[in-house]
């Protein structure tokens, strides 16, 4: 809650700066005299030199913070704990804080002086912080006051920080990228460390669940990914089977058949479906068309898995159509009319000139789209989390029921963790060969549908 | 030469029946397409609507119960602790009793069992609002089991028994013909957190968590995706670094979400140490997330502010950051409020980096700020759906309807948005 | 300068053995009228130049010819049009074996991105002219011989149509209209992107053509029109003004609009 008054009070510092520097500005002009800017330039100055540093302290502090009182709080832990280090401190340190939130602070009388000493930390944390925080607001706001004088260029000042700062946000989206990256880098790293990345790319056989006791099978788990790789390879070639067909053919008849009416109605409604969100799309898929497969298999006799692949590739490949059908309308649309034109000058009926030129010319815009959508079915996650299962067959039968990786990175992360299990760790491992799959495709698309625009602007 | 023509005009003329037919057919497969497309979002909101309708009501049982003062041991000046831990189940209880004849223990079980755990809240909810109604006889409409509930809006019609026994069909065909086992409009279901019995449990604490979660996303994404388009569209230097920050961003906005949740996990849980389940850290994971629809709208939006008007301010000596400021954002604003909204409710609808970051834990109280455990919508939904109960099912509809009222809320705002934006120019 | 009201056509409208006739042909965009009750014989074997200043509708009126307006969805024609006496605006007239009579060539050259062979062997494919790969290849070489193309391109037949010079790829449209075995060709335009050199090689292919195909062509440049046609008609503002041997229209110009675009008062 301290975090928000502190905002508000430099929220109100701004204000407060901005005006009073306006209007020190003001007074600056005698006869003879004139400001290098306007009034509000020389606010917008004051202004910035009062709240940016603190925030940016703010943010150094919220981003150090942890760490610091983390390792204060490590060595005071009992020594044993010590000893064994790693996990077992992260563990202990997390007990620490869950008893220093909690009523009772001397629940673990071995851990109190700990969770003592961290009550202390945080109560001198928050008021050396908060003291830091507002005293360089002040001494940024007088700062900023003493400065003003006519011949300064605030404007220019102003507008140097406003684009340091529009360059900044636009580095979050890098950050990001460098998060994601790093983050599962690092993680794939440690548990290539435990599992040889050769049996984790082609082993056969899933089981992540590490044994509680040594003399059970597989007691380490077994972290060979193939299943998981088929799995999700089979849902996406149905999903695909079903969208592209019928999502090129939808954009086929909207750009080229529909009159501007009926387009104008059906092609928004197509668009709905890509607006729903997966969620629902699971548990439709779930409790509804998995339960009528089932029914359906059992009436031809096939013994359909109430959690089969094929339910779940049915649902996301309509979760697709719209995707599939807006990318290919683009690219139909950019296909010059010269083309149609040339064919249908030689007496070519209409399906035959989409067919045998329009079709042809846009083959790797769409081809660039039928990746894209491949890439999103392979990232889909709840659907597959929701219909098809968490049983890591390896099986070519769409009506068993089978895996997918982003299945088991939730599966893997969700409730409690430890953070240096090998389970854990197997999940960014997993997270690292979707992120990659996905990079490279969407990339590849992206370069591909760019290049086809080229040529015909 | 006349020979040649004619017989390239008869050959032309043979072959017009196939070629006509192949035409119809292929129009054909156009229209069956879009019809299946049309076809799935019918089916798809119906099944839904027609499950989860249902979930708006709630089976009640009309009662007058007697606050009996000396039972409760309680009067209007008990402090109001000793007013919450009354014993109101057992009034509950002892009106049943009154009402239905029981005689065994087992038959007594069967009936206490009509009515939710729930139910002795109200009762003292009731009392603690207003204490001044102890001793009074309060007229109140007691929640039902999910159970009779179900039989109540679904079996019943088709002569079922649903989960009950005979006993408690005697009991409850009574009820309904005497008038007082009504279904009325379900308050519960938008003033409850989640719970685990279902007729309890309402999505006011999933509503809470994805407004906060949505609000934080918003203050976040807003500002910096704006900004982030200003300096790519009019202050970037056309270069490599520019080139690799746009590529970034196209890339960004198709990678899997579930990766996002990866990187909330690893970096601001387990380095940040951010505290999980909370809608802050929600907030910052579709920050990320909606980051690249933002961007990617919003230079749409500062490209199609045509340039004269840019050279028009220039004109009168207006500097680069005026111009962008005070003419190209202004013009360009409905437009970015357009991805905004797009973005918001992409997020919105967005479950799997939620599940990663814990915001899948049980939460019954209603989340009040940032910082508070909480879920949101769709991971409710998904937890929900997971529930054997048929009733748990009736409320996951009922839920992704509210969920869905949502999403074409926004649509419908950034529709709109666009239409004016369209009449600008 | 402004448009007589029902305005008749001055010169000689009509022909002796016409291919093509036009009878009071009106053309409308929506409510705007593009084009005034023109009427127009086109004789078989003839060269006929539609000239006049841009936005008069000279295009508009060549692809009435074969119903190209047809793909305008507001596009609506009054009047009639007589291919061999049959109105090809007639309710059970097909427009598919109509192209394939008279056939197109564009302003742009628009070659389809396939192979050369395949650009010249669509129209024979679609519809369904021959059984057998050699007949289909000798259609193709004879194709591209008489565009004039054969010699340049005999060795890569397999490469892409778009890869071709200007003048080559309007040469390659030309051969795949003629491989249909049209009666009648309209060309629009057809050398208004390519330079001179290339220009001069399709106007000597034109004439060439005369012997076996009524040809009616667009054009923007006065002397090529002087150069390729018999006859030659001039638009102005969606009205037929006059028609006349070409000669004669550049010489003796009979109305004094067509005098005043000849000699360059606008254009």
């Amino acid at each position: 809650m301290t975090f928000s008054i502190l905002l508000l009070v430099i929220a109100v510092l701004f204000v407060i700066a901005y005006v009073s520097g306006a209007r020190r500005a003001r007074s600056l002009v005698t006869p003879g005299v004139t400001l290098n800017s306007l009034p509000g330039h020389y606010g917008s100055l004051v202004a910035l030199w009062t709240c940016l540093p603190p925030l940016l302290l703010m943010l150094c502090w919220g981003v150090l913070e942890t760490p610091v009182i983390d390792r204060l709080l490590a060595a005071q832990l009992p020594a044993e704990v010590q000893a064994e280090g790693g996990n077992r401190i992260s563990l202990a340190l997390s007990k620490v804080r869950n008893l220093a939130g909690g009523a009772n602070v001397q629940a673990d009388p071995e851990l109190a002086p700990v969770v003592l000493h961290l009550k202390d930390l945080q109560s001198r944390n928050s008021m050396l912080s908060t003291t830091l925080v507002l005293a360089l607001a002040l001494a940024g706001f007088g700062f900023g006051l003493r400065r003003l004088a006519p011949a300064l260029r605030a404007r220019n000042e102003v507008e140097s920080i406003v684009k340091v700062l529009l360059f900044c946000s636009s580095g979050v989206a890098v950050l990001t990228t460098v998060g994601i990256l790093s983050s599962v880098l690092y993680e794939a790293w440690m548990f290539f460390g435990r599992v040889p990345v050769f049996d984790f790319l082609f082993g056969t056989t899933w089981s992540p669940q590490v044994a509680l006791r040594a003399d059970q099978s597989g007691s380490s788990g077994s972290f060979g990914a193939v299943p998981l790789f088929a799995g999700t390879l089979m849902i996406s070639m149905i999903a695909m089977f079903i969208a592209v067909p019928i999502g090129l053919m939808s954009a086929i008849y909207l750009s080229e058949y529909a009159t501007p009416r009926v387009r104008s109605y059906a092609k928004p409604a197509l668009e709905v479906l890509a607006g729903i969100p997966t969620v629902v799309y699971g548990f439709f898929a779930a409790l509804t068309v998995a339960p009528i497969l089932k029914s359906l298999g059992a009436d031809i006799g096939l013994e359909v898995s109430s959690e089969s692949a094929l339910a779940a590739g049915l649902v996301m490949g309509v979760m697709i159509i719209p995707f599939v059908s807006s990318l290919s309308d683009d690219v139909i649309n950019a296909v010059p009319q010269a083309l149609r034109d040339g064919s249908y000058g030689l007496g070519a009926t209409q399906s035959e000139t989409i067919r045998q030129v329009v079709i042809p010319a846009a083959l790797p815009g769409i081809v660039g789209a039928v990746m894209l959508a491949v890439s999103r079915a392979i990232g889909e996650t709840m659907i597959v989390a929701m219909a098809a299962g968490l049983a890591a067959n390896l099986t070519a039968n769409p009506l068993d029921s089978v895996t997918t990786v982003t299945v088991q990175i939730v599966t893997l992360l969700v409730g409690d963790q430890e953070f240096d299990s090998s389970k854990t760790l197997a999940a960014f491992a997993l997270g690292l060969v979707l992120f990659l799959v996905t990079l490279i495709l969407n990339y590849v698309a992206l370069k591909v549908v760019q290049k086809y625009r080229e040529q015909y602007d | 030469m006349t020979d040649q023509l004619t017989t390239t005009r008869s050959k032309v003329e043979q072959g017009m029946a196939r070629r006509r037919r192949a035409e119809g057919r292929f129009r054909l497969y156009g229209v069956l397409s879009v019809g299946f497309g049309l076809l799935c979002l019918v089916v798809l909101f119906g099944n839904i609507l027609s499950q989860g309708s249902s979930a708006f009501r709630q089976t009640v049982l009309q009662a007058e119960i007697l606050l009996d003062q000396e039972y409760l041991g309680l009067n209007n000046q008990s402090p109001v602790n000793e007013l919450r831990n009354g014993n109101y189940e057992g009034l509950i209880k002892q009106y049943l009793r009154n009402t239905a004849e029981v005689s065994s223990r087992s038959e007594r079980r069967a009936l206490y069992g009509l009515v939710s755990v729930g139910a002795h809240w109200q009762l003292q909810d009731a009392v603690l609002a207003n204490p001044d109604l102890l001793g009074s006889t309060l007229s109140i409409e007691l929640i039902m089991d999910d159970n009779v509930d179900q039989w109540f809006k679904h079996e019943r019609d088709e002569g079922g028994a649903g989960r009950l026994n005979e006993l408690q069909l005697g009991w409850l065909e009574q009820w309904v013909a005497e008038g007082r086992l009504k279904s009325r409009f379900s308050t519960t279901f938008f003033t409850n957190g989640d719970s685990r019995e279902p007729e309890l449990a309402g999505v006011h604490g999933a509503i809470m968590g994805t407004l906060l979660t949505l609000m934080v996303t918003f203050l976040l994404s807003f500002p910096i995706g704006v900004a982030a388009a200003i300096y790519l569209e009019e202050f970037a230097p056309k270069n490599r670094i520019t080139e690799i920050v746009e590529i970034n961003i196209n890339n960004l906005a198709a990678v899997p979400s579930i990766t996002f949740g990866l990187l909330g996990l690893a970096i601001f849980i387990n380095i940040f140490g951010v505290s999980r389940s909370t809608p802050l850290i929600g907030g910052l994971v579709l920050t990320l997330m909606t980051l690249p629809t933002i961007i990617i709208s919003g230079r749409a939006a500062i490209k199609s502010v045509p340039p004269s008007i840019r050279e028009a301010a220039f004109g009168l000596g207006a500097s680069k950051m005026q111009v962008v400021f005070h003419h190209v954002l202004p013009l360009a604003m409905p437009g970015m409020l357009t991805g905004t909204i797009i973005g918001m409710a992409q997020a919105l609808g967005e479950t799997a980096p939620l599940l990663m970051i814990g915001m899948i834990a049980f939460v019954v109280d209603v989340p009040g700020f940032i910082t508070d455990p909480s879920t949101v919508l769709p991971v409710q939904i998904f937890l929900w759906s997971d529930s054997p109960e048929q009733a748990f099912t009736e409320r996951t509809s009922g839920a992704i309807i509210v969920l869905l009222t949502f999403l074409i809320m926004m649509n419908t705002v950034a529709v709109w948005l666009r239409r004016r934006l369209e009449r600008r120019w | 300068m402004s448009i007589i009201e029902n305005h008749q056509t001055d010169g000689e409208p009509f022909c002796d053995s016409p291919k093509l006739k036009a009878r009071g042909v009106g053309v409308f965009y929506g409510d705007k009228q593009a084009i005034f009750d023109v009427s127009l014989d086109i004789g078989a074997n003839e060269v006929i130049a539609l000239i006049g200043p841009s936005g008069c509708g000279k295009s508009t009126f060549l692809r009435c010819l074969n119903r190209m307006n047809d793909t305008i969805d507001i596009c609506r024609i009054t009047g009639e049009i007589l291919l061999d006496d049959e109105d090809i605006y007639a309710p059970k007239i097909d427009v598919v074996p109509l192209r394939a009579r008279v056939g197109m060539v564009f302003q742009k050259p628009n070659p389809f991105p396939k192979t050369i062979f395949d650009n010249v062997a669509y129209g024979p494919r679609i519809h369904g002219l021959v059984n057998h790969r050699h007949e289909l290849e000798e259609i193709v070489e004879q194709s591209l011989r008489r565009a004039g193309l054969w010699s340049e391109v005999k060795d890569r037949l397999d490469a892409p149509g778009t890869g071709l010079s200007g003048g080559q790829q309007q040469r390659l449209c030309i051969a795949r209209t003629i491989a249909v075995d049209p009666e009648v060709i309209l060309m629009d335009e057809p050398c208004s992107a390519l330079d001179p050199i290339a220009t001069a090689r399709i106007e000597e292919l034109i004439d060439e053509l005369r012997d076996n195909y009524t040809i009616a062509i667009v054009t923007h440049s006065m002397q090529q029109a002087a150069r390729v046609s018999q006859r030659t008609a001039y638009f102005h503002l969606g009205q037929l003004i006059e028609v006349n041997p070409t000669d004669l229209v550049f010489t003796k110009p009979q109305h004094a609009l067509t005098e005043a675009y000849i000699t360059g008062r606008f254009g």
